[in-house]
Order: structure tokens, then C-alpha cells, then sequence
């Protein structure tokens, strides 16, 4: 086997264009349609995901849910940074959710608030960290990613819509938005693989996907997602 | 010397008052700290400390190194210090009053060192010492020679005995130092300080003399009590605190650590005052085989509360109840019972539900709301008199989002934003 498989099958952040990174650090999404696309079949673990949302109630925290069940029931934290709203325990329970792992905090500045989020991802006791912090520069977003390595935790990043211009070291950026059906379309900004252009369509009431959009799409895009 | 006449030779002197409340104080925390080296302590005021420390060896592991601790804890506490041992009290405390480190075994190194040292090492009467001086007395290896009983007729049976008990030939108990139950203690600043940051360094000493005192009585504790002292008016209190009781200074300075930077100060501060009262039972854990572990690093919730306040980290809990504002509360985190079977219910909760517009007979929220036709009537609360009857409907709007509103059935049946199906 020549060098540069070996080194591909070793490294995460190493691929050959058309194809996705070969990293198995990853937590399935709980939906098959999604964790297809993603490198390693799921959410990153040990970096940040950027999740962009031009309007709420779409389906964001849906779609995470299954992966934050599975999360919760690891002995670490499910940190909540400063959320918008409130997180509703029954609601969080119905998903499966264990609410004993589950951390909310407060802080009352925005510097305090993107201080809690770095000591979380930093401090290897939170196997998610969730956040709606409000980021102007990508050198923010760098300590991020390096803290959320660090300490081996899933960072989620919710930010507005607009950010999808600009650029970001997060590991995967996705760009949710509601299509005209009412089902929530899921498109790819950004990850450790080939380019997608076309969104996914997702139910996320049902933890079991929709048919992709178009298949003839996939096949043209030269795609070929890796199985494990 | 009076004052006038020293300012006459250098003019430049700075006088300061001496403050003996102060000096008791800080040789009362010396002692609290030293305890954890040896329980048979006795003080020597204003500025002595005398520890029995033979049965103290075998545990932290020989003379030199048991030394060395003392040594490197009293210099990190802020005090200079002379460390001189000997077999007997008198014996050590005659040798470190000459001001040098010096260590003898035996009775008969300890008369060989004394001999050529000055009268003025003992604490006797000045009476007694100007009398031998004047009899061309100066040095202690001149007085041993002097006969016993001629010594016991002129300056009384105490002086002999002295000797006796200095060399070993008499026993002499120590009145042992008793520790008190709670930790106070008060320093002042040698300058006043305006930033909160460069108060650390103060708490740190306390800090540290904490811990030992802790460590001497076995114990540990959750919660410090801060409090700063300005110039004028009251003081500031502060406390920070730990999930579990503990004694690692080091763990209680990265608290305070985040605790200050919070802090502003409204006034620049005099002095720091350190206490701590409730103590729970905390014994030694062994250690590490491979010697000094990885200092371990405070507890991810009480670094956020030191720095964020005690109240902004929550757990989360569902409750046993109709009404869905409170079907759910806060809760220490990690202790989430969990008691409530599963019911379709937005991920996010308005903790105020809102009230919406209504137009052409729909509520709207960003363009007209669509109601999905299956309702949910909730009456409940009749029986603490915060009764509320809702019709709970699943809600879209023209964009896509959807929302989860309710129409009062009662009153002026509004119609309110409660929750939003994220």
C-alpha cells in the first residue's frame, strides 16, 4: 500500500478530493439521509459543527436530538450556553434525552458567555457544548475549535444566516432552512470532504429520512460517501 | 535608644508603630499552619514557635526533608524565618535566637555549641544578666563553670534548674498550643490596593495557611468567606466555593482567581480577612505512587459559578404537572429525577408566553398563523387558585416556522405564543 493511502487512512484531516475524510470520531445524527454525507457518518466529535439559521422554529434542536440522547447518556455534561429560550425538560425527555447530564448556564455579559463556552469545550467533562454566541471574528472561532479539541467535546454553534458568508474553521457548517412543504432543508456549507451543492430534505418528527432530494444530483455531483 | 536621638544620628528613619495585636495574630495563623507538622506546638510570643517534631519524622520522611517543608511553607506564607533544632526546647530555642540555622543531636554538640555564645540567648531577668555581667560574666561557657549551689544562693534555685532543663537533665513540659475551631484571619496591606487582580496575592498567604491549619485538624471546608476592608465604611464581603469539601489551596486560589476578575472594587482596600467555619471531616488520601500527580484542576460548575455568580448554572428537571409553564424546574445539576412520561412538547418554552396579534380571526406571529387541526385542552390549577383553561394548538406560519400557541378559554380569550417547535 503506498504512502499516501496509509497516511489517508491514518489521518482525519487528509482526502482525496470527490470523496470524504476518513474519521470515525463521529456521532451518528440519527438520521441515515444526513449521516451519509457527513465524513465518518455523524456529527464531529473533538470540534465544532456551525449550524446557521435565518429563522427559528425550523427544526434545529430536532435534528440534534438523537445524537444528544445518545450524548447524554455518556458520564459527561450536555452544556447549554446562554440559550435563546428556554429548554424544555419534557420535551428534552420525550426525546430521550437524559435530563441529569444536562447543564444550563447563565451568564449575565457576552464576554463571560464565550469564556464559559471555551472553559467548557476546554474542560473534557462536557461531551456537548451548545451555544448562541455572537462572533465577529474568526479568531474566536479558531480557540473554539482548538478548545473543543482539547477537550474532546461536540461544539454546536447556532449563528445567523448571514454568517454563512463569512469564512469559519468549524469542522462542518450547515445552513438549515424551511422549505416550502414545511420540511426542514438541510445544505452543507462546509465539510472535511467534497463539496455539495444540493440540500437535504429531512423530517426531523421521524428519526428515519426522507429519500434524498434528488438522486440523479448525488450521482452527478461524483460523490461517493464512504461506508464503515 | 529613644526615637529624637536615632532621628539625630539618620535623618532619613522611618518610623513605624509597633502593632503587638498584629504579631500575636500572625504567629496564632503560624501556628494553625505548623500544625499539620506536629500537634505538640507551643508558642514563645512575640515571635517563637516551638514543635515537637520526633514523632513526626517517620511521616514526612526524615529530618531534612521534614525541614525543607517547613522552611519553603514558611517563606511562601511571607515570613523570614530561623529554623533550629536541638533535644531539648530551651536548647532549640537558645540556638535559633542566635539567628543562624543550626541543628545539633545530642546534649553534649548542644553544650559545645553554646558555649562560646553570649548570656543575652537566655530569657532570663535583665537584673540577672547585668549582674553576671558586671562579675565579667558574658558568655555561657563562663557561667557553667560557675559552681551550682553559688549560682541557687544568689540568683535563686530557678537558675540552676534553667540549666538542668536546658541540658537534658530535667524534664520540661510545654504548655501545647490549643487550635481553635475556626479560622479568622485578618492582614494588612502594606499598601492600599485598587484592583481586584493584585489582591490575590494576599488571599494566597491566607489561603495557603488555611490549608495547612486544615490539614492539621483533618478536615476540610465547602466555602470561604471574603471580606475586604476599606478605609471608610463597610467591608466587602465575597465567598467562594466548591461542589465538595476540600483542603488544596491550590484549587481554592483558582476560584478566588476567577472570583476577582469579576470583582470591581469600589474603594481601594486596607486589608483581607480570610474565615471559614463550617469544616467537614476530610481524610488524607494517600499518594500517588509516581510522586506529585497533575494538579488537579477545580470542578467545571464551580469555576462558572466563581466567576459567574453562585446562580447561573442550573440543572433541569420535569415536574408532575398540567400546566406546562410548570411542568418543569431547576435543579442542582446531576440530580434530574425525571418523573414525567413522554408528551409532544416544543424543545423551546417562553418562560412569559407571549401575546399575539390577531387578524381576520387568526393569531398572528410574521404573517398569519395556520393551525393544524388537533387541539390540546389543558384545565388545570383550580386547586391553588392559579387555574389556568387553554386551548393548545401546533401553529405555521407562511415561512415555515412553527410554534406552539394557545387560546385562553376564559376572559377575553387571547391568544398567546407559548413555545416554539425548534
Amino acid at each position: 500500500m503506498n504512502t499516501l493511502d496509509t497516511l489517508m487512512q491514518q489521518r482525519a484531516d487528509l482526502w482525496r478530493g470527490g470523496e470524504l475524510s476518513t474519521t470515525t470520531h463521529t456521532v451518528s445524527t440519527g438520521f441515515a439521509a444526513l449521516d451519509e454525507q457527513l465524513p465518518g457518518g455523524g456529527w464531529p466529535r473533538g470540534a465544532l459543527t456551525e449550524i446557521l439559521l435565518t429563522r427559528v422554529g425550523v427544526g434545529a434542536l430536532r435534528l440534534l436530538m438523537p445524537a444528544l440522547a445518545a450524548l447524554s447518556r455518556q458520564e459527561r455534561w450536555l452544556n447549554w450556553v446562554a440559550p435563546p429560550y428556554l429548554p424544555y425538560a419534557p420535551a428534552l425527555a420525550a426525546a430521550g434525552v437524559q435530563l441529569s447530564r444536562i447543564l444550563l448556564v447563565h451568564p449575565d455579559a457576552r464576554q463571560d458567555g464565550l469564556w464559559a463556552v471555551e472553559q467548557s469545550l476546554r474542560s473534557g467533562t462536557c461531551s456537548a457544548v451548545l451555544a448562541w454566541p455572537v462572533i465577529d471574528d474568526t479568531g474566536t472561532l479558531r480557540r473554539l475549535q482548538l478548545a473543543a479539541e482539547a477537550g474532546d467535546s461536540a461544539g454546536f454553534l447556532f449563528r445567523p444566516g448571514h454568517m454563512a458568508q463569512r469564512p469559519s474553521p468549524a469542522a462542518l457548517r450547515l445552513q438549515l432552512d424551511s422549505d416550502a412543504r414545511g420540511r426542514l432543508s438541510v445544505r452543507i456549507l462546509k465539510r472535511r470532504g467534497a463539496h455539495r451543492t444540493t440540500p437535504l430534505l429531512l423530517d426531523p418528527d421521524h428519526v428515519h429520512p426522507l429519500a434524498l432530494h434528488t438522486p440523479a444530483a448525488t450521482a452527478a455531483g461524483g460523490i461517493q460517501p464512504q461506508r464503515h | 535608644m529613644a526615637v529624637a536621638a536615632a532621628r539625630a544620628l539618620v535623618p532619613e528613619l522611618v518610623v513605624l508603630p509597633r502593632d503587638e495585636a498584629a504579631e500575636r495574630q500572625a504567629l496564632d495563623g503560624l501556628a494553625g499552619w505548623a500544625w499539620q507538622f506536629s500537634p505538640q506546638l507551643s508558642l514563645r510570643p512575640p515571635r517563637a514557635l516551638l514543635l515537637e517534631v520526633g514523632a513526626s519524622l517517620k511521616l514526612f520522611g526524615g529530618f531534612d526533608a521534614l525541614l525543607e517543608r517547613l522552611r519553603s511553607g514558611v517563606t511562601g506564607l511571607g515570613y523570614q524565618a530561623v529554623l533550629a533544632s536541638a533535644p531539648t526546647p530551651l536548647g532549640a530555642l537558645c540556638l535559633a535566637r542566635c539567628g543562624r540555622d543550626i541543628h545539633v543531636q545530642t546534649p553534649d554538640e548542644l553544650r559545645r555549641v553554646l558555649v562560646p555564645l553570649p548570656l543575652s540567648l537566655f530569657d532570663w531577668d535583665s537584673a540577672v544578666l547585668d549582674s553576671l555581667q558586671g562579675m565579667g560574666v558574658r558568655r555561657i561557657g563562663e557561667l557553667l563553670r560557675l559552681p551550682r549551689d553559688g549560682l541557687a544562693r544568689r540568683f535563686g534555685a530557678a537558675t540552676p534548674g534553667y540549666l538542668d532543663r536546658l541540658f537534658g537533665r530535667l524534664p520540661d513540659p510545654q504548655l501545647p498550643y490549643a487550635l481553635p475551631q475556626t479560622f479568622r484571619r485578618c492582614l494588612q496591606l502594606p499598601a492600599e490596593v485598587e484592583t481586584a487582580a493584585a489582591l490575590l496575592f494576599a488571599l494566597q498567604r491566607l489561603v495557603q495557611e488555611l490549608c495547612g491549619w486544615l490539614t492539621g485538624q483533618g478536615a476540610g471546608v465547602q466555602r470561604l468567606a471574603i471580606r475586604l476592608h476599606h478605609r471608610e465604611g463597610q467591608g466587602t464581603q465575597l465567598s467562594v466555593g466548591s461542589g465538595r469539601p476540600g483542603r488544596d489551596a491550590g484549587l481554592f486560589i483558582e476560584l478566588l482567581r476567577e472570583r476577582l476578575t469579576r470583582l470591581v472594587l469600589e474603594s481601594p482596600v486596607t486589608g483581607v480577612e480570610l474565615y471559614a467555619d463550617q469544616l467537614s471531616e476530610l481524610h488524607g488520601c494517600s499518594g500517588d505512587l509516581f510522586g506529585d500527580s497533575r494538579k488537579a484542576a477545580p470542578d467545571l460548575i464551580d469555576r462558572l459559578r466563581a466567576r459567574l455568580g453562585g446562580n447561573s448554572v442550573h440543572g433541569l428537571d420535569t415536574v408532575a404537572e398540567h400546566r406546562p409553564e410548570r411542568a418543569w424546574r431547576y435543579c442542582e445539576p446531576g440530580t434530574a429525577q425525571q418523573p414525567v412520561a413522554a408528551l409532544y412538547r416544543p424543545l423551546w418554552l417562553l418562560p412569559v408566553p407571549r401575546r399575539l396579534q390577531v387578524r381576520d380571526g387568526r393569531p398572528c406571529l410574521q404573517g398569519p398563523l395556520q393551525l393544524q387541526p388537533d387541539r390540546e385542552r389543558i384545565e388545570a390549577g383550580w386547586w391553588d387558585g392559579e387555574d389556568i383553561r387553554r386551548d393548545y394548538f401546533i401553529a405555521v406560519n407562511a415561512a415555515g416556522s412553527r410554534y406552539w400557541v394557545y387560546r385562553e378559554l376564559t376572559g377575553e380569550r387571547r391568544w398567546f405564543l407559548h413555545g416554539i417547535f425548534e
